[in-house]
């Protein structure tokens, strides 16, 4: 029987300096490059592909495949971009791994270039994490000087180049192939597909993008191996992950947990809600995933079981709400956030979100009536799956998810002629037991 | 108030180092017009925003129209086009903070310092002035209420510690992130996001209190991942101190692959420019 928590990611995180050469040496790595090297490219992907890794930025896709899309013998250079745009509201776990751990990452980096043939890697990290900006910085720095990155690396005669590269604010980016054109210099915008990044990504080259979690994964894979990783988790959601606890919880952080565990689980582990109240909405994996409740307590945490329940594992960002928070008002500002980063190339994201703020703007102000709520489930249905990309599903979710659980909530606040909550009971700062 | 068009500080051409600058950063590429987003982050770090001739100097480098650079410029919110103080402070309002009180952090600070969102105070002399924005979620929801200065981390909130922490940066006092180093100003900050380090990697801890939570609780329990058991495709290799052990030579090598700076991380990407140099003049590269 694996254990509640399983440590691997965060293992280290409170090691004296993580973050150098030296302390993530001192724990084994870098090891698993010459296991990589003594190894075919072919084996490495299979390797991954037998371990069951799977995307950690919110889609599930399997991570071994997705590599072993990429042409061999093409003659085009292939590049590996990792997506360190962490923008999804209440996903906080990559930019805490970097920060604590980069060296992961940079082995990650090595050794999918290598598996999928790239000698050029990018970093593409969101501009509003200065501190992570540098933490990868330097543990490039401290790789290239090590021989762990630059030519012939380890005597191997690969070479790889890799390069931290800032972003400027938009939550378009982490969208992968908006990501690839921001990366290009341009606007982000997505990209029609096919072709997919595997075939014509980056410059136009046989292109993979994984998450930093992801990446992140291989080395321990490599040097514990495919069944170990499988050891742990669901039939088909493989291996530990982290899942990370805010809001209305006792104890707010990141757990580092087999695949498949459940929020009751987590939640007792973390003190529970917030002293004197009651969960009231959460969401599983970012504001883009349909809001659950606390009928959904069991439901088994992994890519099979939160879909089984009407909502996506996404990103694991438990968003826990409790009984003082307004669903309406939760909900506008998500709506307000999608509307402020939609890009603007479609129509019915761009126009759509603007309405969908102004119709719950209304509703929320108690200026509302029945049929505006019926006009704003149109108006989703008239978004959800006919835009460009997925960024619009993300914003109809928090809106269709909260009617379907709390739709006299809505009701209330015209009936009410406003707001029944109180705002400040919601916050950190709020007396303890402070009605709802 | 600047006039946001005002031109005496744009009068002439960039100088000659923040060219050479700008030129070292294409360099990092096999195509150069990917360097346009640190470039823009340099530029902001000289002149304080993205200036006309900011905006003319990379569509002169990169070859590419000034209404191509505009448009970039334009897209993504971290680059602005009115002054910025000598500090951003950015208040988390997306939902989650908001709810823990972000909104009220928001509220206190406009009142405090008599400005509204997107707005600088008034420099009294000191040029210690704050721009106060409204951020969208900055990956720390576990840190709620955020507020971040310059992007570092402020972590859990409140009206009174935001608003002694904006007091400190108009004072002139040292500022440290609750899980970073010491406050550094947004030119500073923007200087780094163009990929020139600024030697403060190794200040603040490596983890906050939240992040190692589950840490925490696993060892209270004695919790931990099975045990390796090297048996697939590992071949008996170890990722523990014993199977490190035997690769003394590799060892020595990091044990000295510190460099004293982090200036030599420009010096290493220097490295790979002779590589990529040659994208630039193919702009579809590639092939």
């Amino acid at each position: 029987m694996v254990d509640t928590l399983t440590p691997v990611l965060s293992a280290h995180w409170d090691t004296d300096r993580a973050w150098t050469l030296e302390s993530y040496t001192a724990t084994g790595g870098y090891a698993a490059l010459d296991t990589a090297f003594a190894m075919s490219q072919d084996d490495v992907i299979s390797m991954v592909k037998d371990s069951g890794l799977r995307g950690r930025g919110g889609a599930g896709f399997p991570t071994g495949m997705k590599w072993g899309f990429i042409p061999q013998g093409d003659g085009k250079p292939h590049y590996l971009v990792v997506n360190a745009d962490e923008s999804e509201p209440g996903t906080c776990k990559d930019v805490p791994l970097m920060m604590a751990t980069p060296h992961t990452l940079v082995e990650g980096v090595i050794l999918t270039c290598y598996a999928i043939r790239a000698n050029h890697a990018f970093i593409y990290v969101r501009g509003e994490v200065l501190h992570v900006v540098r933490r990868l910085q330097r543990a490039v720095q401290e790789a290239y000087l090590a021989g762990h990155l630059g030519t012939d690396i380890h005597g191997s005669g690969f070479d790889l180049e890799v390069t931290v590269h800032a972003g400027a604010g938009a939550y378009i980016c982490g969208e992968e192939t908006a990501l690839l054109d921001s990366l290009e210099g341009r606007r982000g915008q997505p990209r029609l597909r096919p072709p997919f990044p595997a075939v014509a990504g980056l410059y136009a080259a046989p292109t993979v993008i994984n998450n930093v979690e992801s990446i992140a994964s291989v080395p321990v894979i490599l040097r514990n191996g495919a069944d170990w990783f499988a050891s742990m988790g669901t039939e088909k959601s493989k291996g530990m992950t982290l899942y990370s606890l805010s809001g209305h919880v006792a104890r707010p952080g990141q757990l580092e947990a087999p695949l498949g565990t459940t929020l009751r689980r987590l939640l007792d582990l973390a003190g529970g809600v917030r002293a004197g109240h009651e969960l009231k909405f959460w969401t599983p994996g970012g504001s883009s995933t349909p809001i659950l409740t606390a009928e959904h307590l069991d439901v088994p945490l992994d890519y099979e079981g939160v879909g089984a329940a009407g909502s996506m594992l996404g990103t694991k960002a438990l968003q826990i709400f409790d009984d003082t928070t307004c669903v309406v008002r939760a909900v506008l500002r998500w709506t307000e956030f999608y509307k402020h980063e939609s890009c603007g190339k479609c129509t019915p994201c761009r126009e759509g979100t603007w309405w969908l703020v102004q119709t719950l703007a209304r509703l929320e102000r108690g200026r509302g009536e029945e049929r505006d709520l019926e006009m704003l489930l149109d108006q989703c249905d008239n978004i959800l799956g006919r835009s460009f990309c997925a960024l619009a599903d993300g914003a109809v979710s928090p809106i269709t998810s909260s009617i379907q659980y709390f739709r006299q909530e809505y009701v209330d606040h015209f009936e009410h002629g406003g707001c029944p909550f109180d705002p400040a009971a919601s916050t950190l700062f709020a007396p303890v037991g402070a009605p709802a | 108030m600047t006039v946001s068009t005002g031109s005496t500080d744009e009068a002439g051409p960039l100088d000659e180092q923040t060219l050479a600058e700008l030129r070292q950063v294409m360099a990092r590429y096999p195509q150069a017009r990917s360097a346009l987003l640190p470039m823009l982050h340099l530029l902001q770090s000289v002149e304080g925003r993205v200036t006309a001739r900011g905006i003319e100097a990379c569509a002169d480098l990169l070859g590419i129209s000034a209404a191509e650079v505009s448009g970039v410029a334009t897209f993504y919110t971290m680059y602005k086009r009115r002054p910025v103080g000598a500090y951003h402070v950015g208040v988390c309002t997306n939902t989650l903070c908001a709810v823990m009180g972000g909104d009220a952090i928001f509220e206190r600070l406009k009142e405090h310092l008599g400005v509204g969102n997107d707005e600088t105070t008034p420099d009294d002399g000191t040029g210690e002035t704050i721009t106060l924005e409204h951020v969208e979620c900055n990956a720390a929801c576990d840190y709620a209420p955020v507020v971040m200065v310059n992007w570092e981390f402020m972590d859990n909130q409140t009206p009174e510690s935001a608003t002694r922490l904006v007091d400190d940066l108009r004072a002139g006092r040292e500022v440290r992130s609750t899980r970073g180093p010491r406050v550094c100003t947004w030119r500073e900050a923007e200087r780094v996001l163009a990929g020139f380090p600024d030697d403060r990697a190794d200040e603040g801890p490596a983890a906050g209190p939240a992040s190692l939570l589950g840490l925490e609780i696993a060892r209270a329990h004695g919790w931990s991942a099975p045990p390796a058991e090297h048996d697939s495709g590992a071949e008996g290799r170890t990722g523990d101190e014993g199977g490190a052990a035997g690769r003394t030579g590799l060892d020595a090598q990091t044990a000295m692959g510190r460099a004293p700076s982090e200036g030599a991380v420009v010096e290493s990407g220097a490295e790979t420019v002779g590589e990529d140099a040659g994208g630039q003049q193919n702009p579809k590269g590639g092939s």
